[in-house]
């Protein structure tokens, strides 16, 4: 196999980005969802919910099809690389993070909205109070996110082909190595990915205020 | 602060920066996981400065992945689904690289009693017989075709019966199977050699010409295949086929035993 640390950096360099981009999506419409009542939201929290149990296997065929030479965003040239396993892996993240901030907002918004209100701040202007007490709840979001996308390799798999130096990440040298009988080493890089999902949980806690 | 540092990780790890010039290789997996590529490819990157990455799907799978125009250059091992390609116009060259055997193998106990067999259909004749356990693959890959031709000279269809596994995997995946469950299977020679799980798995038959494994690259249809790297992929058929690669890949060894055999052969 490739040396062991390029293929943790690409894991959580890909994993981050993903998870950078679920948030820049799944934030602003787990705000809106949470504060406004527009038309389509009944719709949109639906669709948003049944998405959390996207099966990965699917996003990355859809995704192949969509970024193959043959498809509508074969120009990108993003297949079998890195950009496309953001993309997957943002595509399976973002309902994730959308749906738990959107609850964790909401709940700092049915208690204390009305005196927001009271005191004169519009929901907009209410926004940056809600998500600073909300943010317990959305560290817990982001969490699970970055969670879903470090440890996914369904959707990896197809749309990066698990290209030695390129595309290869932990769960995609797992699953190699189980198929070569190298159990040691797959489960060697397995403890890495608990390690990993234990410190990111430990940084984000206390970040969030949670150290007692 | 988290994000910069990882968008900056992922430039500095990905390879989006430095735009080497790059092939994509869709090659069959027996080829990738015995760790033959690994091993010759930068032999070729040293001399031309390619970057070849390669793809490693089952011989069905590669074929299509390159039909779609996502692979420059193939290297399979099935000859009935490699004749439909080239019929298809999607290949142009189809040149054999290299090739060893299948072999078939099984638990120690032999429960079917095959060991020694040099036949591999009467091998499967009596696996069926003794309704020994069998595990398939399933996946269109090189190996799976073999089989399934193999199970048609026997005039039994296995299809169904319960002590047929068809487990849609992997050669290592079928191996982890066959291993857990003292399963018979038919297996390549490389990706057996490197297997490391072997448990009570030995080798039972081989010697059948049947089951002589045919490794071969194939050159795609350029008009086909405009926005992929075709100069480069027809330099890396050419290296495949030069003495500096064939000598690389009769020295490939694993354990003192060579995994592969050289040998240069144009196919129609």
């Amino acid at each position: 196999m490739d040396d062991f640390l390029p293929i943790v950096l690409r894991s959580l360099a890909v994993s981050l980005t993903a998870t950078a981009c679920a948030t820049a999506l799944g934030l602003p419409l787990a705000a809106a969802l949470a504060l406004g009542r527009w038309p389509g939201r009944t719709m949109v929290m639906v669709v948003v919910h049944s998405l959390l149990g996207l099966p990965p296997v699917v996003v990355g065929l859809v995704l192949y099809l969509l970024l193959s030479r043959a498809g509508p965003l074969g120009g990108l040239g993003w297949l079998y690389t890195p950009e496309a396993m953001v993309m997957a892996q943002a595509v399976l993240a973002t309902p994730i993070i959308a749906a738990l901030a959107h609850r964790a907002i909401e709940g700092q918004w049915r208690e204390y909205g009305r005196a927001l209100q009271a005191s004169g701040a519009s929901p907009l202007r209410a926004l940056p109070h809600l998500l600073r007490m909300a943010r317990g709840g959305i560290a817990t979001a982001l969490l699970a996110g970055f969670g879903r996308t470090v440890s996914e390799v369904g959707a990896v798999l197809i749309v990066g082909g698990n290209i030695a130096g390129v595309t290869r990440t932990m769960t995609t040298t797992i699953t190699l190595e189980t198929g070569k009988g190298n159990f040691d080493l797959a489960l060697a890089l397995g403890l890495v990915l608990v390690g990993i999902s234990i410190t990111a949980s430990a940084v984000v806690l206390v970040v969030g205020g949670e150290r007692r | 602060m988290r994000w910069v540092l990882a968008i900056v990780a992922l430039l500095s790890a990905g390879p989006t920066v430095a735009r080497a010039e790059t092939v994509v290789l869709a090659a069959t997996t027996s080829l990738d996981n015995s760790g033959l590529l690994a091993r010759i490819l930068p032999l070729f990157t040293a001399k031309t400065g390619i970057e070849v990455r390669v793809l490693a799907q089952g011989t069905g799978q590669a074929l299509a992945t390159a039909a779609r125009g996502d692979a420059d250059l193939v290297l399979v091992h099935d000859p009935e689904a490699e004749a439909a390609f080239m019929t298809a116009g999607h290949g142009i060259k189809r040149v054999e690289i290299a090739w060893n055997d299948f072999i078939v193998v099984g638990p120690k106990r032999d429960p079917a009693r095959i060991a020694g067999l040099s036949d591999a259909v009467a091998a499967l004749r009596k696996v069926a017989a003794a309704k020994a356990l069998f595990v398939a693959r399933g996946d269109k890959s090189g190996t799976d075709a073999l089989e399934k031709r193999l199970w048609r000279e026997t005039g039994v269809n296995p299809a169904g019966a319960a002590w047929y596994k068809d487990i849609g995997g992997g050669m290592g995946a079928a191996l982890n199977v066959a291993a857990a469950t003292d399963g018979v299977t038919l297996t390549d020679r490389g990706t057996w050699l490197a297997f490391a799980n072997r448990r009570d798995l030995v080798e039972l038959v081989h010697g059948d010409p049947r089951l002589i494994n045919r490794y071969r690259v194939i050159e795609l249809a350029p008009e086909r295949h405009q926005s992929g790297n075709m100069e480069g992929a027809r330099k890396l058929a050419a290296w495949f086929a030069s003495a500096e690669a064939q000598a690389a890949i009769g020295a490939y060894m694993i354990g003192g035993t060579p995994l592969f055999n050289p040998g240069v052969k144009a196919v129609p």
